[in-house]
């Protein structure tokens, strides 16, 4: 996984709290594997139904279009567990979300894909918005991950909120999975006690290989 | 001190809570940054959640832990039609042949529309006995939740998870905080288990249980069918949980006994000794603990675009001005405006174009029972697209055994194969633009069932009730 340490970019605000995953990436960007998911990023507000840009929708507007963190009110990705939320933000080019919380599916995906989810305190949010709102020609924030960082267009730097192993996983890149199998075999010992332990648990065991 | 890898302990010393006793025996050891690695019992797939998962093992040269303790199944973009097969819906085919195609080169047991065994993924895990009372159960899919009607610890996971699991049969999760929500009282005529959730969602709101496993408790509860539980547990996510359960009792023995999956002879024996222990201690804390009394909820329907937008069947539309947050009346203001009705206006009366009967919250036998029961020997109104799509092949089967099918026919019902198909629009079963649908199902947001789809959350009866009178009903008034 690529490492996150510090993101300088244009920051695009929706100011609406539950945004959930539905409207992240809404269902027709589910029906193929490979489809343009970064096309997708919030499809049902961004297109007309016969698919033409709606020029009233943030991501459509320079220079958001090309923007690489998003502010956005509480509870942002609620609902599923539809990791492509994550994705259609990553591809769109979006590789942080600030917001006052997150829905808990959502924030671990979002981790796990080396997206940053920054908590930031409601009266930081408001500050965020405002900052952005005016410096309409450069409404640039810069995140540090390392100092728990984020820096408003006018330099005024707030606290993000991100817990100590999520943020060194993060800055060194590291895959999860790679970190569990070196615990293969404790998980081996683990299973093994439990079968004997609770044999009516897994009956597959005992007819492994006939299974399929 | 305690040990570094020692399972958390509960708040009140040693009583501990059902969640707590299960969540403890199922887990390998705590890691630096503080979350539980947890041992999965079974793995269910899918095929919208888990393409990516193994292509990605593949890139990364790892096998599948344990093919024995995985099942996949076929069934967000299954065509819908009467006699479908795993082509029908073109647009589906390159995701189910994925899932096919993965769960044979890993010897992942696989229940395909072909399969008399396939539905819904949280229709089928309890339905075969792969759920079970105390197990730790994970699905790429936020519902997976559904099984704690068992007593299990159902965990819906994003894909990487999958992967995760797959890879290491195991999840490295924040261990979830405690909360109980206690319902006691009679309910009255025509509330169902859908009505109980719905109401706790307009009570509490959809962030009440961010970051808990709930435990649903009480008289009501206990009174509660095995179905009726795996109702109310599968909307837990939509009140911001990561799962919840209903401790197991004689009723979850008698459901589990002699499911195709399950344990039998000596070994359900052993297991039912040690599913009686599965309950709270009776000083045990919960960080959250609440009430609703059942006597006071009425049968609900949604009016708004989010599960907490709901009221009694006998009320009106709120007025945004009556929310004192902001935000919420600001979102109110919008809902309504999206669903296209007036502040005040009742809820009983609202026309409707279509009437869903499905998903995985209320496609259950005793779901398409009470259904049945309202359209017998009626009619859906005119104008009105009504259908009845069952959570999975084996409940269709044992309905059409019981001859619910002929009752739907005759009433002018679409009687259908099992998958998720209105729930989600991801397949061929969309509500058209503009179109108001009321719908057993669990979600109402914007665009769910299609772009610019209108959605009413109601139990399987009422929704009955609309597609005969064309309007949302108060199934009270229906003689
Ligand atoms: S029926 Fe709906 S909620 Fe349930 S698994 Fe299918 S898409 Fe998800």
């Amino acid at each position: 996984m690529t490492p996150f340490t510090e993101l300088e970019g244009v920051m695009a605000v929706m100011p609406v709290a539950n945004i959930n995953t539905d409207a992240i990436i809404p269902s027709p960007w589910l029906r193929f594997a490979n489809a343009d998911l970064g096309k997708g990023l919030f499809g049902s507000q961004r297109y007309t139904e016969d698919g033409r840009e709606r020029p009233d929708f943030i991501l459509n507007q320079p220079p958001f279009r090309s923007a690489k963190i998003l502010l956005a009110d509480e509870n942002f990705g609620c609902g599923s567990s539809r990791e492509a939320a994550v994705w259609a933000l990553e591809q769109f080019g979006i590789r942080c979300v600030l917001a006052p919380s997150f829905g808990d599916i959502f924030y671990e995906n979002a981790f796990r894909n080396g997206v940053l989810a920054g908590r930031i305190d409601a009266a930081t949010f408001e500050r965020l918005r405002e900052a952005v709102r005016r410096h309409p020609d450069r409404p640039v924030v810069r995140v540090d991950l390392a100092a728990r960082s984020v820096t408003a267009p006018d330099r005024t730097s707030y606290v993000l909120h991100v817990p100590a192993a999520r943020a060194e996983a993060l800055l060194r890149g590291e895959d999860e999975i790679a970190a569990t199998l070196a615990l293969e075999a404790e998980i081996a010992a683990y299973y093994a006690a439990v079968q004997v332990a609770r044999p009516w648990l897994y009956p597959a065991a005992a007819s492994r290989g006939d299974t399929v | 001190m305690m040990p570094e890898n020692a399972p958390v302990q509960s708040t009140s010393g040693t009583a501990l809570t059902v969640f707590e006793k299960i969540w403890n025996a199922h887990h390998v050891r705590r890691l630096d940054d503080g979350r539980d690695l947890v041992f999965v019992d079974r793995h269910v797939l899918q095929e919208t959640t888990s393409a990516q998962a193994f292509e990605r093992l593949a890139r990364a040269g790892r096998a599948v832990r344990h093919p024995e303790l995985t099942v996949a199944t076929q069934d967000h973009v299954v065509s819908t039609a009467p006699g479908r097969n795993e082509h029908s819906n073109p647009a589906g085919r390159e995701l189910l042949s994925l899932m096919r195609a993965n769960a044979h080169a890993h010897r992942i047991r696989h229940f395909g529309v072909d399969d008399p065994r396939q539905g819904i993924v949280h229709v089928i895990a309890p339905e075969l006995g792969l759920a079970l009372p105390g197990c730790l159960l994970v699905c790429g899919d936020s519902h997976t939740s559904t099984v704690g009607g068992l007593g299990a610890l159902g965990i819906g996971v994003g894909t990487s998870e999958v992967e995760h699991v797959l890879a290491t049969q195991t999840l490295a999760l924040n261990r979830p905080r405690t909360m109980r929500i206690t319902f006691e009282g009679h309910c009255g005529a025509g509330v169902t288990a859908k009505d109980l959730i719905l109401r706790t969602a307009g009570t509490f709101g959809i962030a009440a249980a961010q970051g808990c496993a709930i435990e649903y408790a009480g008289s009501a509860i206990r009174a509660l069918p095995v179905e009726a539980r795996l109702t109310l547990c599968n909307m837990s996510i939509e009140i911001g949980a990561r799962l919840g359960l209903v401790a197991p009792d004689d009723r979850t023995f008698a459901y589990v006994q002699d499911r195709e999956m399950a344990p039998s002879g000596a070994a359900f024996a052993q297991a039912m000794a040690e599913w009686r222990q599965l309950r709270s201690d009776p000083d045990a804390v919960f960080e959250r603990d609440v009430a609703i009394d059942c006597s006071l909820v009425a049968p609900q329907v949604t009016w708004g675009t989010s599960p907490q937008d709901v009221a009694g069947v006998d009320e009106r539309v709120p007025d945004p001005a009556g929310f004192s947050d902001a935000k919420r009346r600001d979102l109110a203001a919008a809902a309504i405006a999206y669903m296209g009705l007036e502040p005040g206006m009742p809820l009983a009366g609202i026309p409707i174009d279509i009437a869903f009967i499905g998903s995985c919250t209320n496609a259950r036998l005793s779901d398409l029972e009470a259904a049945a029961t309202v359209a017998r020997g009626r009619r859906v109104a005119p104008g009105v697209r009504a259908l009845v799509v069952p959570g999975s092949t084996p409940v269709r089967l044992a309905a059409e055994a019981k001859g619910l099918h002929h009752i739907f026919h005759d009433a002018g019902f679409e009687w259908r194969d099992a998958g998720c198909s209105m729930c989600v629009s991801i397949n061929e079963d969309i509500v058209p633009p503009g179109a108001r649908c009321i719908a057993t199902s669990n979600r109402n947001f914007e665009n769910r069932q299609g772009p610019r789809s209108r959605t009413h959350l109601a139990s399987p009866a009422m929704v009955a009730a609309a597609a005969v009178t064309g309007c949302v009903t108060d199934i009270r008034r229906m003689t």
